[in-house]
């Protein structure tokens, strides 16, 4: 199976990067843009059949490695293949 | 005083690092690769600057995971005393041993120049050599330098007397304009200035030896 993990800035930190993604797509003409926030995904491919351990092991990996809790939230979506 | 200096894949400061301790301690320090499990017996270890593992996952995410970061983790836990310039700052905070995180710069620029900043605490064995709210000029040579920690971190770091540096004009939105801070214990330091390259007078400014001689003089 895999686990997709989308990682983003908590909702009270600053970025920077984001804003200046809105205000580029201001200057392009998308004035329905009032936010932009950038984030990063990151796909892992599991050899594991059991989707409760992997969903525990990838909170596990999230927490000491994939984001830095100080700054970042995550979301772990789990996806099985066929 | 023996002193270790640690090196990662494209560290890029170690050496800069290394000829600043021999000058002003006297001896050359001891270079440690990343992949060494156990620290030697030294006084004083640095955590240079550079882009560790290219800066991949997050700046110093990856290099704090190595193992000897774990056993500074340890060691710096029973006092010894271990300071992160620039990179070394962003690992230093990955790696638990300082609170908060650096993110990218506001100006999304990477700012390299003489910065000034503002010696804020002098009780500390990283700054007794300078002068109460001296203002001294060193470089600055970084993309995420831009400090981040909660209010409640900020209150504290500033009640206790934790932030050591601030810049004088903030060059990257660092928080209160934070430009370097301790542990609790006041053992572990990090800054995103580079005090190593301020020890020679033919590099533009001396505003770093005071720093290490702080050093030199609390751990004899």
């Amino acid at each position: 199976m895999k686990a997709i993990i989308h990682i983003g800035l908590k909702s009270g930190v600053l970025d920077p990067q984001g804003r200046t993604i809105a205000r580029s797509l201001a200057h392009l003409g998308f004035d329905s843009v009032t936010k932009a926030r950038q984030g990063k995904t990151i796909e892992l491919d599991l050899d594991t059949e059991d989707v409760d351990i992997a969903k525990l092991d990838v909170e596990k990996m999230c927490k000491q490695l994939l984001a830095n809790t100080v700054i970042e939230d995550y979301q772990i979506e789990i996806v099985e293949q066929d | 005083m023996q002193s270790a200096v640690i090196v990662f894949p494209a560290s890029n400061c170690d050496r800069d690092a290394a000829t600043a301790l021999e000058k002003i301690t006297g001896h050359k320090p001891l270079m440690v690769w990343h992949e060494e499990t156990t620290l030697p017996k030294v006084d004083f270890v640095i955590i240079p600057g550079g882009f560790s593992y290219g800066d991949y996952l997050r700046s110093g995410a990856i290099a704090a995971r190595s193992p000897i970061v774990q056993d500074i983790i340890k060691k710096a836990g029973t006092g010894l005393p271990v300071a992160g310039f620039c990179n070394g700052f962003q690992i230093l905070t990955e790696a638990g041993l300082l609170p908060g995180a650096l993110m990218r710069n506001k100006g999304l620029r990477f700012v390299c120049r003489p910065q000034k900043l503002q010696v804020v605490n002098t009780q500390t064995m990283f700054t007794s050599g300078y002068n109460n709210e001296e203002e001294i000029t060193v470089p600055i040579a970084h993309f995420d330098g831009n400090y981040y920690a909660d209010d409640d971190t900020l209150k504290k770091l500033k009640r206790t007397g934790r932030i050591l540096f601030k810049y004088v004009d903030n060059p990257n939105g660092s928080q209160n304009d934070i430009a370097g801070i301790s542990n609790q214990a006041g053992n572990v330091l990090g800054m995103m200035p580079h005090p190593e390259r301020a020890i020679d007078p033919l590099h533009g400014g001396t505003g770093g030896i005071a720093l290490f001689k702080s050093i030199v003089e609390a751990v004899q």
